[in-house]
């Protein structure tokens, strides 16, 4: 297929300031143009009506399983998973095992990703080595492989000098660097939000000042260092309103947000059901419409899903001993659909943006764009459908969501990557 | 008098006719206890599993009594390990203990919810006989039953308990409960071992739950004072500065139990630390209704395993 015409269908495209209804032109895995009553004799024709036709949705923040415990995820399955979820981009976090810490790991996920040929994997590299937070990794050699920004997602750089030095370094290379912010003394033991539903469960809580002191104190690096720091899933009103600030001084923070996050509260933690449990927890209702407030009036970069997979067998262990993470890349769009547009009154437009030009501006990623030359990574959503989520169903190889059961409105119908078709709904 | 439960999971999801119902038919089997003769053919055939995943030999051995006085048969299991350390799910364990056939089964975990989780695996009742920090539901029973029975009411009674609420199933269990009841509780103890939150967890925001800053606060005319113990061996992570201090401060001795009612009772869920949260004088004093407490749990775990595997078709 060298050509195909999408015709007819809302394309929002945040990255140039579009929302209309029009045609899209891709010739040769290219956006060729966009416009009304497009014309091609030998395109392929696809009929948009009724549908929002975007760019591939970027996450910033998804844990693939590979190498090391490919039961639960695989590059291959994670990457079906994506472009299922309307993500034709997907940033890889370096807590593999052995942790992303050299070229040659690096080099082995991104050829793994192209053997699967889906959605494009950009793998994350690790800040220190081993994720032990003592040593820096090489972090020149990790972009020279492919990496496009620094983590230890999972496991905060607890010692503030390393974490300035990441930041110096980083710098110099032009990495962002991603922080999973947590003082991990304050958290120790936490298995969910500190609060009264803590205390009624009789659960170790991770007070909301856990998340708050070291985001402040990256927001303070950041200032010492001149070096872009991305913050990890937002969980609390509190870490908003500092990266609120930060960016008022026009320090260069970025952040995400997750579905999980932005949808339920630790409320559902009462039944104890694995499901729940979550690096950061679920926290309160406030914290939760602080966090769609912010979607909403434009300081959230990136939706992201931090998604992690875990294998049912580890999920059904009691509350305390089983493993954090949930995954979302199959669920995003209709969670943010459904909770941030219909029922909070977040434009469309915002949400797309969240989930293409934000993500991409982030990390300086291609994408995120239907400029003309552009690759054309597409998605084609309904943002009216809806559907029940069936985790049996999914993509992903593990089945871990607190979403199963949930009715959703918004459904991706079919992804294009470079013009190629990778997915299409059922 | 209905009680149409599968399982006793908790306090909190109790209405006050269940528990009302729990105590009216923990009086009648009391009276069994003391016979000459204590036992009667209520559960015959029916199999109830001890399954304790701590050591704890004064519950496990007071819902053994209660089932062979009721003629079922009684098997303890102890495991210490949890699953994740065994390497097996707790679907696994649901799956064993469903194999066995048991009519109930009473579980003892360290981690909050696991008697949830199995109650959701498994046919069989099953009973929380204390999870982690969370509940501990027939300690607050028998409890209930023992101040019911001592001052003929829990309505409008002044309730302190004092110690270490942190790490509390009896707290948090007493505090649903005799708040449902109409009892005004007052917490206290040093605040690191003071969950955040603590005045919120009942549903009634009235001046029901009270955290009080100081123990003479909260044992101020107070008609039951329960005394919890201190756990020694959490006392690296530097909840209060020492033991000594704790004595001290936080400590029920004659001269501070003076502040209570002139007929305030004491109660402790046991086992104690003589000398560190209670003194001697205290804990063997004639307020003191420690040993009822005890014997009144026998009746109390009878009258549960009777509601959920006995009153069946009849
Ligand atoms: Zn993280």
């Amino acid at each position: 297929m060298n050509k195909l015409l999408i015709k007819g269908g809302r394309v929002i495209d945040p990255s140039q300031h579009i929302d209309k209804v029009t045609d899209l032109l891709i010739e040769d895995g290219r956006v060729k143009a966009i416009g009304n009553d497009l014309a091609a004799d030998d395109a392929e024709v696809f009929d948009a009506g009724g549908l929002v036709v975007a760019p591939g949705f970027i996450d910033l923040h998804v844990h693939l399983r590979e190498p090391g415990q490919e039961y639960k995820e695989t590059i291959a399955t994670g990457a079906a998973a994506a472009v299922a979820g309307g993500f034709t981009a997907i940033c890889a976090m370096p807590n593999t095992r052995p942790v992303n810490d050299n070229a040659s790991l690096t080099r082995y996920m991104v050829s793994k990703a192209q053997e699967a040929g889906l959605a494009r994997v950009y793998p994350i590299g690790a800040i220190t080595r081993g994720s032990e937070g003592t040593e820096l990794a090489e972090m020149a050699d990790l972009k020279a492989a492919g990496a496009i920004a620094v983590s230890d997602d999972g496991r905060p750089v607890m010692n503030s000098q390393v974490m300035r030095h990441a930041m110096e370094y980083a710098r110099d290379h032009g990495l962002v660097v991603v922080d999973h912010c947590q003082d991990t003394q304050l958290s120790a033991g936490g298995v969910m939000n500190e609060g009264r539903i803590s205390t009624l469960l009789g659960l170790k809580g991770i007070s909301r000042a856990a998340e708050e002191s070291h985001i402040a104190r990256d927001i303070m690096l950041c200032e010492l260092t001149g070096a872009r720091v991305h913050i990890a899933h937002l969980s609390t009103a509190g870490a908003i309103e500092l990266v609120r600030r930060a960016k008022a001084r026009g320090l260069p923070v970025t952040c995400e947000i997750t579905p999980h996050h932005f949808a339920l509260t630790d409320a559902a933690v009462v039944g104890f059901d694995t499901n729940t449990k979550m690096n950061p927890p679920l926290r309160t209702e406030e914290d939760r419409m602080a966090l769609i407030e912010a979607a909403r009036d434009g300081l959230v970069d990136a939706i992201a899903t931090d998604h992690a997979p875990h294998h049912e067998d580890e999920k059904m262990l009691e509350y305390d001993q089983a493993p954090f993470g949930v995954i979302g890349l199959e669920t995003a769009l209709g969670v943010a659909l459904t909770v941030l547009h219909h029922t909070n009154g977040v434009a469309l437009p915002r949400v797309v943006e969240m989930l293409t030009a934000g993500p991409a501006r982030a990390f300086d990623l291609a994408g995120g764009t239907l400029a003309v030359g552009a690759a054309a990574d597409v998605t084609i959503f309904d943002p009216e459908r809806e559907w029940t989520v069936e985790p049996q169903q999914f993509k992903s190889k593990s089945h871990n969501t607190p979403f199963g059961g949930w009715r959703l409105r918004g459904q991706v119908v079919t992804t294009f990557v470079a013009g190629s078709e990778v997915f299409r709904v059922q | 008098m209905a009680f149409n439960r599968k399982d006793l999971l908790g306090i909190r999801e109790l209405s006050v006719e269940e528990i009302t119902t729990i105590l009216d038919t923990a009086t009648s089997f009391k009276e069994i206890n003391e016979r000459p003769i204590k036992k009667v053919p209520t559960l015959r055939g029916k199999t109830v599993i001890n399954f304790f995943f701590e050591s704890s030999t004064r519950t496990r051995t007071s819902f053994e009594i209660a089932a062979k006085r009721l003629s079922a048969d009684s098997i303890n299991i102890s495991a210490s390990t949890s699953s994740v350390t065994k390497g097996e799910t707790l679907a696994d364990t649901a799956r064993n203990l469903q194999a066995m056939a048991p009519d109930a089964i009473v579980i003892r975990h360290p981690s909050p919810g696991v008697p949830y989780q199995l109650a959701r695996l498994i046919d069989a009742s099953i009973i929380n006989g204390g999870d982690g920090a969370h509940e501990h539901p027939t300690q607050a029973l028998l409890d209930a039953f023992t101040i019911r029975e001592q001052k003929g009411r829990i309505s409008g009674l002044r309730v302190a308990i004092i110690g270490d609420i942190r790490h509390s199933r009896v707290a948090r269990s007493n505090t649903h409960l005799l708040t449902k009841l109409g009892a005004q509780v007052r917490i206290a103890g040093p605040r690191p071992l003071i969950p955040p939150d603590y005045e919120s967890i009942v549903e009634d925001s009235s001046d029901a739950l009270l955290v009080c800053n100081r123990i003479e606060a909260a044992i101020e005319g107070a008609d039951v004072v329960m005394m919890l113990r201190i756990q020694r061996e959490r006392m690296s992570e530097a909840f209060f500065p020492s033991l000594k201090e704790y004595s001290i401060q936080y400590g029920l001795t004659l001269k501070r139990l003076e502040l209570a009612a002139k007929d305030a009772i004491v109660m402790h869920p046991g086992p104690m630390n003589r000398g560190v949260e209670i003194s001697s004088d205290v804990a063997d004093g004639n307020r003191s209704l420690i040993l009822e407490q005890v014997h009144n749990g026998v009746a109390v775990r009878m009258a549960i395993l009777f509601l959920l595997i006995g009153a069946e078709g009849e």
